[in-house]
């Protein structure tokens, strides 16, 4: 269990996928508003990424190289199928307020990436609780901002009262523009940590900054494989 | 024709794609550094979204609602993409080389923007016709490169401001990204 473990604190610290990797900025910067919608989010995609990530290391010597990128999709997307129908029966006020963005974790990066980085090179078990770790880091992160957001922007958090009633909240921090600011911050706190290390002559290549770089190598990885 | 102009109308301006529905952030950030990129890009998704909407609108109302099997919707709509991108990619390259020229090379960068998967499932959900669908995915496009465009021109004349380090790169355009939403929501009082 000890690589299940190092797995798990790879995904949550590591290589955060929201505050490390910048993985997945779609859903992270839609569903944000509150506590409750980024929890259910993140808790949707660690099931969904786990069981796809268990379904792809099962297949990954029967999958042929050339088709890889279309057959990582069919199974996640058929994941993403089941997981919405569980939703819409068992838990229909999360499905509402999530809406569009259930389908859309089809496209989510983090899942393919995981999937083509990790999954298709590994056993199941460690396949299985690097979804998990990953799924729990995206929900942290999740979790985190929705936090700020909905207490800066409605003076709760998971809808209990936190702040006195004369605070008067920031309503734009709940609405669109919001979530550009508060991503904004965070991406530049994570510049500052940064520069501050290198400064201290410490290897910062592992941080990445920015959604931009991840997305052009991971399209430009789809679509070298379906040549 | 009024009602395919309110649907034009909300989502191009109103609901935007992008600043106000998240949707296609990665592109939005990423291929925004030059006014010219980010128009070749805009036209490239106005092209995609267009042809994407008006065939998974097709498979939905054709195929899919008759045989009773809207459950497989993400499934088939995320593989038509996919193979419409790399169709119309090679359909490009081999008979309209000097489009293929000024698209191609943000084509491949198409199928992982979740706004055409998005627009697709949007226009199943509320039940639009072929003709709807085709304009509002349309529109949805249009959207994007009214952004797109905006943030590049913006961008162009950050690259002259003296910027705290911390805040070079993403940060800045992410507020500025901010900035535009809150313009964008201006809008709203329009429909």
């Amino acid at each position: 269990m000890n690589s299940a473990g190092e797995r798990l604190y790879n995904g949550i610290v590591k290589e955060n996928p929201t505050f490390v990797m910048m993985l997945g900025m779609c859903p992270t910067l839609a569903v944000t508003t509150s506590a409750v919608n980024g929890l259910g989010m993140g808790l949707t995609t660690m099931v969904i990424l786990a069981l796809s990530n268990m379904m792809i290391s099962m297949l990954r010597k029967i999958i042929p190289d050339d088709v890889r990128v279309p057959a990582f999709i069919v199974v996640v997307a058929s994941f993403v199928t089941i997981v919405q129908f569980l939703l819409q029966a068992y838990i229909p006020s999360l499905n509402a307020s999530l809406g569009l963005y259930i389908p859309l974790i089809v496209v989510n990066c983090i899942i393919l990436g995981r999937a083509e980085a990790y999954a298709s090179k590994n056993p199941v078990m460690p396949s299985l609780f690097d979804g998990i770790g990953m799924g729990l880091g995206f929900t942290v992160g999740l979790t985190s901002i929705g936090i700020v957001r909905e207490l800066i922007g409605s003076g709760k958090i998971f809808g209990a009262h936190i702040l006195p009633a004369s605070y008067e909240p920031v309503s734009i921090f709940v609405m669109a523009p919001g979530a550009f600011f508060v991503l904004a911050l965070l991406t530049g706190l994570q510049n500052k940590v940064k520069i501050n290390l290198a400064n201290k002559g410490k290897d910062v290549s592992k941080i990445q900054s920015g959604c931009n770089a991840d997305c052009a190598s991971c399209a430009a990885k789809c679509g070298n494989a379906k040549e | 024709m009024k009602e395919l102009l309110m649907i034009a109308i909300g989502s191009a301006l109103v609901n935007n794609v992008v600043l106000s529905q998240f949707l296609g952030i990665c592109p939005f950030l990423g291929v925004s550094k030059k006014v010219e990129t980010a128009a070749g890009m805009g036209g490239a998704v106005i092209f995609v979204i267009t042809l994407a909407s008006f065939v998974t609108s097709a498979i939905d109302k054709l195929l899919l609602i008759p045989l009773h099997m809207t459950y497989l919707q993400t499934i088939v709509f995320i593989l038509v993409i996919a193979c419409l991108v790399q169709f119309v990619e090679m359909f490009l390259k081999k008979s309209i080389p000097s489009l293929y020229q000024a698209l191609g090379v943000y084509l491949p960068l198409i199928t992982t923007n979740c706004a055409v998967l998005g627009v697709a499932l949007t226009n199943a959900t509320k039940e639009y016709n072929i003709l709807t669908s085709t304009v509002n995915g349309c529109a949805v496009a249009c959207g994007f490169t009214i952004s797109i465009i905006l943030l590049a021109g913006i961008r162009e004349k950050l690259e002259y401001n003296d910027i705290s380090p911390a805040l070079k790169g993403s940060p800045i355009v992410l507020v500025t990204a901010g900035l535009m939403a809150i313009a964008f929501c201006g809008f709203s009082g329009i429909i």
